[in-house]
C-alpha cells in the first residue's frame, strides 16, 4: 500500500466494510461522497476504527480535529489525500 | 400489589445444544458438549478439554448484521443471538414496546477475553495504533448488557453483575427487583466465553480444573472420581416479565415464576465458620414462601471438586434431609460455563417443570456414598416439578440460590 498516492472512494468503502461492517439497508455502491457517515450507518467509533486502519496502511497521521470535521466520505478522502500529497 | 416476575422466553447457546429445545433434548439423551479445545492449541497446558459451542451449530454471521461483528467478542455474539431467540420465544417485539419499559441485567465473569487478548497482543507486538477502537468496550463486563440494550432499544434500568458462577443467578435476582420496581420487561441471564490462552490461564489459576483427557471422565460432580471441573462457554438469556403485563398483552403461559432469591458470601477460609450455602438456601426458600418439603428438585452447583461437592451435599442434606430431594447436575454434560452456567440450569429447571422429567447428570453413574444426596443419574427421571431450587457458587465464595415455581393457574 506504500506505493499508493491517493485513497479512492472504492478503497475507502472496502476499508469501512472490513473495519466496521455495513448496514444491510444501506447501499454503499453508489456515489456516497457527500452522504454523511451517520446516514450510512457509521458512528464515530466506526470512523475511529476506519481512520486507524487508513493511517496504518498509508503511514500517515491524521489529527483528531481533522477527522472530527470529516463528516462525509468526500471530506474524509480530501483530508487523507491532502496528507498523502504532503508526503507525511 | 408487588409485581410477580415470570420467565416468558428462553434463549440458549450451550456446548451440547444451540436453541432451548435442542439443549433440552440433548441433555435428556445425556449428550455432552465437552471436547478437546479447538479454539487454540491446548498442547502446552495441563488441561485440554472444554465445553465448546460447535462452529457448525453456531455461526454468528448467520444471525447478526455485519456492523456488529467487528465490534463484538464471541460471548457478546452468542448473548445477542440468545436474546433474539428469547424475545421470539416470549412473543415480544421490542419495537412495539416503550423503550423505558424494558431493561437488561446480565452477568459476566470475565468480559470479552478473546477479543481482549487479541488487542493486547496487537498492543505489545505492533504498537498502540494497531489496537482496535472497539477494544474500548468489547472486553468490558457490561458489554453484553449494553449491546442487547442498543440492538433492541431497551432503555429501562440496566446493569451487569459480576460474581463468577453465582452471578448468573444474581442477574435474575436483580431483574426481579427491577420488575418489582415497575419495569414490565427485563432481559436477563448470562453468556460467557473465555476459551483463549489468556482466559485459560485464568481458569487454571483456580487449581480446580480437571486434567483428565477423556471427555466423559473429566468432570464428574459428586462422584467418587470427582477431580475438578471442565470449563465451558455459552449460557442462556431469558425474558422476565411482570405477570400482569404478560396477561395484558395476551402473552403465552409463562415457563415459571422467579419466586425466591438470596445471595451470600463465604467466610474467610481460616475463619472456622461454615460456608454460606445453607443459609442462602434457607433465605431463598423463605423469600419464596415455600418450605423444604415443597421443593421437588435441586439443580446443584456441582463444582466437581470433592471438598466443594461435600460442602454442597452437606448443605442440601441439612435443609432437605438425607436423600430428601432429587438433585440434578446437567452441567456435567456442558462443563461449568462461568456466569452462563446457572441461567442454563434455570432453563433446565423450567423445562423439567414443563415436561415433568428430571435430567441425568451426564456421565456420572452415581453420587459418592456418604454424600447423602439423591443424584439423578443414568436416564431421565419422570417427576412432577412444581418448585425447583437452583444453586450456584463462584470462585471467591460468591453463593446464590434461586427458587422457581410453576406458573399459577391464572397465568
Amino acid at each position: 500500500m506504500a506505493e499508493t498516492t491517493a485513497l479512492t472512494l472504492e478503497e475507502l468503502v472496502g476499508i469501512l466494510r472490513e473495519s466496521a461492517g455495513e448496514d444491510e439497508d444501506i447501499d454503499l455502491s453508489g456515489d456516497i461522497s457527500d452522504t454523511p457517515f451517520t446516514d450510512l450507518g457509521y458512528d464515530s467509533l466506526a470512523l475511529l476504527e476506519t481512520a486507524g486502519r487508513v493511517q496504518r496502511d498509508f503511514g500517515i497521521a491524521l489529527d483528531d480535529d481533522v477527522l472530527g470535521a470529516a463528516e462525509t466520505p468526500g471530506l474524509f478522502l480530501a483530508a487523507v489525500n491532502e496528507r498523502l500529497a504532503a508526503g507525511v | 400489589m408487588t409485581p410477580t416476575a415470570v420467565v416468558t422466553g428462553l434463549g440458549v447457546i450451550a456446548p451440547n445444544g444451540v436453541g432451548a429445545d435442542e439443549y433440552w433434548a440433548a441433555t435428556l439423551r445425556a449428550e455432552g458438549g465437552i471436547r478437546p479445545l479447538e479454539r487454540f492449541d491446548p498442547e502446552p497446558y495441563p488441561a485440554r478439554l472444554a465445553g465448546q459451542v460447535p462452529d457448525a451449530a453456531f455461526d454468528a454471521a448467520e444471525h447478526l448484521p455485519s456492523r456488529l461483528l467487528p465490534q463484538t467478542d464471541r460471548m457478546t455474539r452468542m448473548a445477542l443471538v440468545a436474546a433474539d431467540w428469547a424475545l421470539a420465544d416470549a412473543g415480544v417485539d421490542p419495537a412495539e414496546l416503550p423503550d423505558y419499559d424494558m431493561g437488561v441485567v446480565t452477568a459476566s465473569a470475565s468480559g470479552g477475553y478473546e477479543f481482549g487478548q487479541r488487542e493486547l497482543q496487537n498492543l505489545w507486538s505492533k504498537g498502540p495504533e494497531h489496537v482496535s477502537a472497539y477494544q474500548s468496550f468489547a472486553w468490558f463486563y457490561a458489554v453484553n448488557t449494553g449491546q442487547i440494550s442498543i440492538r433492541n432499544g431497551m432503555r429501562g434500568p440496566s446493569g451487569v453483575v459480576v460474581g463468577d458462577q453465582a452471578g448468573g443467578l444474581d442477574a435474575l435476582g436483580q431483574a426481579r427487583r427491577n420488575i418489582r420496581r415497575g419495569t414490565p420487561l427485563m432481559i436477563s441471564g448470562a453468556v460467557d466465553s473465555s476459551l483463549c490462552p489468556w482466559g485459560w490461564i485464568a481458569h487454571l489459576s483456580t487449581e480446580r480444573i480437571s486434567t483428565r483427557e477423556q471427555a466423559d471422565d473429566a468432570y464428574l460432580p459428586f462422584s467418587t472420581r470427582a477431580c475438578g471441573h471442565v470449563p465451558g462457554e455459552g449460557g442462556a438469556i431469558l425474558v422476565v416479565e411482570d405477570a400482569d403485563a404478560v396477561r395484558r398483552r395476551g402473552g403465552a403461559r409463562p415457563y415459571g415464576t422467579v419466586a425466591g432469591y438470596a445471595a451470600g458470601l463465604d467466610p474467610a477460609p481460616d475463619s472456622g465458620r461454615p460456608p454460606a450455602l445453607r443459609r442462602v438456601v434457607e433465605r431463598a426458600l423463605a423469600d419464596a414462601g415455600v418450605t423444604p418439603d415443597q421443593v421437588d428438585a435441586v439443580f446443584a452447583d456441582a463444582a466437581g471438586s470433592p471438598d466443594l461437592d461435600r460442602a454442597e451435599a452437606a448443605a442440601i442434606s441439612a435443609v432437605f434431609g438425607p436423600y430428601g430431594v432429587p438433585v440434578c447436575a446437567p452441567k456435567a454434560l456442558t462443563g461449568r460455563l462461568s456466569s452462563g452456567g446457572a441461567p442454563l440450569d434455570v432453563v433446565a429447571a423450567l423445562m423439567s417443570m414443563r415436561h415433568g422429567v428430571l435430567p441425568p447428570a451426564g456421565p456420572v453413574t452415581g453420587a459418592a456414598d456418604g454424600l447423602g444426596i439423591d443424584l439423578v443419574t443414568g436416564a431421565p427421571r419422570e417427576h412432577r416439578v412444581r418448585t425447583a431450587l437452583v444453586l450456584a457458587r463462584g470462585e471467591g465464595g460468591f453463593t446464590s440460590a434461586l427458587v422457581l415455581t410453576e406458573p399459577s393457574g391464572d397465568q
